[in-house]
């Protein structure tokens, strides 16, 4: 039985142009971009051009990219990076209770250092309210991070609004955008965002490269030390392969957003259809108008995600769920119980699909049949 | 029958080299082989460091050797309401509970089993030095061939129901052999220790970690016709025919545990490794499980053992209501012990067990063992 993907949140599979982008410049572009010879000087070339399309995909200044090792490192500089770098200015920071955990144990990490942190909640519609933030606002809040989409729901969040609401405010605006890359507009501009996270293996790029993007005005410390690479932002030796990859992923993506958006909404609402003529219960996790077509989070009453994912994986449909389940320990979804309550079912019955190119209308709809066999064997029992 | 690839089988797998071992054995007859690893208690400790992580990162690491899916499961909350609770409940009323035994009845053979069987499994596998032999389409449970291993003693509440849908692939292998072939298949488990001891204890006292969980009483220590001989730490950290850490030395033969009187919180002890207060000739054992109840007849002979590891002793078994039974020893047995598990073979058939409610001498109640 052939697996079918439905994971393209966790991560997706590379475009075989964008390795075809990258093969030449393991052999022949394997200068160190520091160096001042003509093999450094052409490696830096390479860099330099896939810096440009980073920027330009956002609007943003070249100078303001800071290449990192994916999402996890970018949302780390942009927290600990300014809390640290702005203590003068005060010690407040805001962000939600469901970020990412990249986001959310920084967060968590900068308490102990001393930092006040508030974290707003978000309703069952999995969206936090722009006047939450209002009333959490302080005269000496530094810093406030909100991601632009959510992993497990993907519900989109009012990031331009919250933008407007500090444009005259002397806190940075930080946004996780991993998920929103390539499916939504983004110009931090209109945004209204100072640091913008963006991570090359959920677009169908290689693994190990992402960036920050961090305004010029940005007072920002570095978290590593080492050489001058990234200015002195982000030292150690440049990954030139994995940025040239990534900027053919970032071209492709653009290229291709609405007719990805169109794409995946249909195999959504495939999905969903399929779900639905097989007469299966199962209810909706967050206002299904607000999300990007890419991600549906599924809760399926009378079962519990561990049953759920094995039996999944095992007649081969590869989903995930936002419980942790390391050795056995199953924590109920952060983001289902932000929304609904941690003693609420859904918090531990429920599943994300998620959609992308590695999809064909027949994979989709095998893969509904597939979970709709299985539901029924659980909870017919 | 179906063929061994379309047969699924779930290994239960806990980052050992006998469920390492057991998942290999299966996966080399062909069998679409599933290792599941099972958390049923926490012990995370205050740097967030917990021994089944590093357990399970074991079962994934063999797993991948032997190309095989795997997954883990949560029962620490069955475990506590099954188990623990058993086992304090034991403790408090003065006796030695056996918690592999239920957390087998309870927890392996059934709340996991129900868990391989909604995985859509044929089978329920583990590492387990036990058989199972079909013979006319019935179901039955040997030892293990390794006698040193043999652990048909912690299942003795298996039912037959249970035993249709079992497999012990290292049934018929001797604890060397196991090893070797985890070597020759350079398994990341081959020279891990075996664990020892209760699982949820681990490598921790055991006084320790009991005063967590049940308030200890210290009181005097007597011998059996009131000479007081010192004190005792709680009676719930002593078990009969103990002699270590008694701290009673002096002239003659060592001093041993022989009983405890709840009541008075007195714990007695006596003297001499073959004091005749340290032996019984019969016991009445309840919740008693007969692998095959419509075989047993009202009184029959047969061996037993009355602890883990323990030669076979003749007795007779005689029937009694509500799942109990009275066992006759053919000879005197020493230190048998309330809260233990007594377990019946036929050869090497065991026919089921029950637990040591009363310990019998010359047709009376011993009182004085607890």
């Amino acid at each position: 039985m052939e697996a079918i993907y439905l994971d393209h949140a966790a991560t997706t599979p590379m475009d075989p142009r964008v390795l075809e982008a990258m093969q030449p410049v393991y052999q022949e572009v394997f200068g160190n971009p520091s160096s001042v010879h003509s093999f450094g000087r052409k490696a830096r070339q390479w860099l330099d051009a896939a810096r440009r399309v980073m920027a330009g995909s956002i609007g943003a200044n070249e100078k303001e990219i800071i290449f990192t090792s994916g999402g996890t490192e970018a949302d780390n500089l942009a927290l600990i990076g300014t809390a640290m770098a702005n203590r003068d200015k005060g010690n407040h920071i805001i962000t939600t209770v469901q970020e990412h955990h990249a986001t959310l144990h920084t967060a968590e990490y900068l308490e102990t250092q001393g930092f006040k942190v508030t974290f707003l909640p978000v309703d069952e519609s999995g969206s936090v309210k722009v006047e939450h933030l209002e009333q959490a606002l302080r005269d000496d809040t530094i810093l406030v991070s909100v991601m632009y989409v959510n992993n497990e729901t993907g519900v989109v969040q009012p990031i331009a609004e919250i933008g407007a609401v500090l444009r005259d405010h002397q806190a940075y605006f930080h946004t996780d955008a991993v998920q929103a890359f390539g499916l939504l507009d983004l110009d931090v501009t209109e945004l209204g965002v100072d640091m913008l996270t963006v991570s090359s293996h959920k677009i169908n790029g290689p693994k190990g490269i992402g960036f920050l993007y961090a305004a010029d005005h940005v007072k920002l410390q570095a978290l590593q030390f080492g050489g001058e690479q990234e200015r002195k932002r982000r030292p150690g030796t440049e990954n030139v392969p994995g940025a040239v990859g990534f900027q053919k992923a970032v071209e492709l993506a653009q290229k291709n957003k609405e007719a990805n958006q169109k794409r995946y909404q249909h195999f959504r609402q495939l999905f969903l259809d399929e779900l639905r003529n097989e007469n299966i219960r199962f209810d909706v996790n967050g206002e299904e108008t607000a999300t990007v077509p890419s991600i549906v989070n599924l809760s399926f009453p009378g079962t519990n995600v561990e049953t759920l994912l094995m039996n999944f994986d095992l007649d081969g449909v590869a989903a995930s769920s936002g419980s942790a389940c390391t050795a056995g320990s199953v924590e109920p979804s952060h983001v289902l119980s932000a929304m609904f309550g941690s003693d609420h079912a859904c918090t531990t019955n429920s599943i994300r699909f998620s959609f992308g190119s590695y999809n064909t209308e027949e994979n989709v709809t095998e893969a509904a049949w597939r979970v709709a066999r299985i539901v029924k064997r659980l909870t017919e029992r | 029958m179906k063929d061994n690839k379309d047969t699924r089988v779930v290994v239960g797998m806990s980052g050992g080299v006998d469920s390492s071992v057991a998942a290999l054995l299966l996966k080399e007859q062909g069998y679409d082989v599933v290792g599941i690893f099972m958390k049923n208690w926490d012990d995370t400790d205050e740097f967030g460091v917990c021994t089944a992580t590093e357990d399970f990162d074991d079962v994934v690491r063999v797993c991948n050797q032997l190309d095989i899916p795997y997954y883990s499961v949560n029962f620490e909350k069955q475990y506590w309401d099954k188990v623990f609770t058993y086992f304090l409940d034991e403790y408090k009323a003065g006796r030695t509970p056996n918690p592999d035994v239920i957390c087998n009845k309870e927890i392996k053979f059934k709340a996991f089993m129900d868990h391989a069987m909604s995985l859509g499994a044929d089978y329920l596998a583990t590492g387990h030095y036990a058989q199972v032999k079909e013979e006319d389409g019935r179901y039955y449970m040997l030892r293990g061939a390794d006698d040193n291993k043999d652990q048909t003693y912690f299942l003795n509440q298996l039912s037959e129901e249970v035993l249709e849908k079992v497999m012990f692939p290292l049934g018929h292998l001797e604890k060397p052999k196991v090893r070797e072939m985890a070597k020759k298949h350079d398994l990341v488990t081959a020279a891990k220790k075996d664990s020892t001891g209760i699982c949820f204890i681990g490598e921790r006292n055991f006084k320790e970690f009991l005063s967590e969980y049940l308030p200890a009483q210290p009181g005097e220590m007597q011998t059996m016709n009131g000479t007081v001989k010192g004190r005792h730490d709680g009676l719930m950290y002593y078990t009969l025919g103990q002699r270590q850490g008694l701290g009673i030395g002096g002239a003659g033969d060592p001093w041993f545990v022989v009983g405890k009187d709840l009541k008075k919180n007195v714990l007695y002890v006596e003297q001499g490794f073959a004091n005749e207060k340290l032996y019984s000739d019969g016991l009445i054992a309840t919740d008693v499980n007969w692998i095959h109840p419509e075989q047993i007849t009202d009184q029959f002979t047969c061996t037993a053992k009355f602890r883990y590891r323990q030669k076979n002793s003749n007795v007779t078994v005689t029937k009694m209501e509500d799942g109990k039974a009275r066992v006759d020893f053919a000879n005197m047995e020493r230190a048998v012990t309330p809260g233990q598990a007594v377990v019946f073979y036929d050869g090497d058939v065991c026919l089921g067990g029950g637990t040591i409610d009363e310990i019998i001498k010359n047709n009376r109640a011993l009182d004085y063992v607890g």
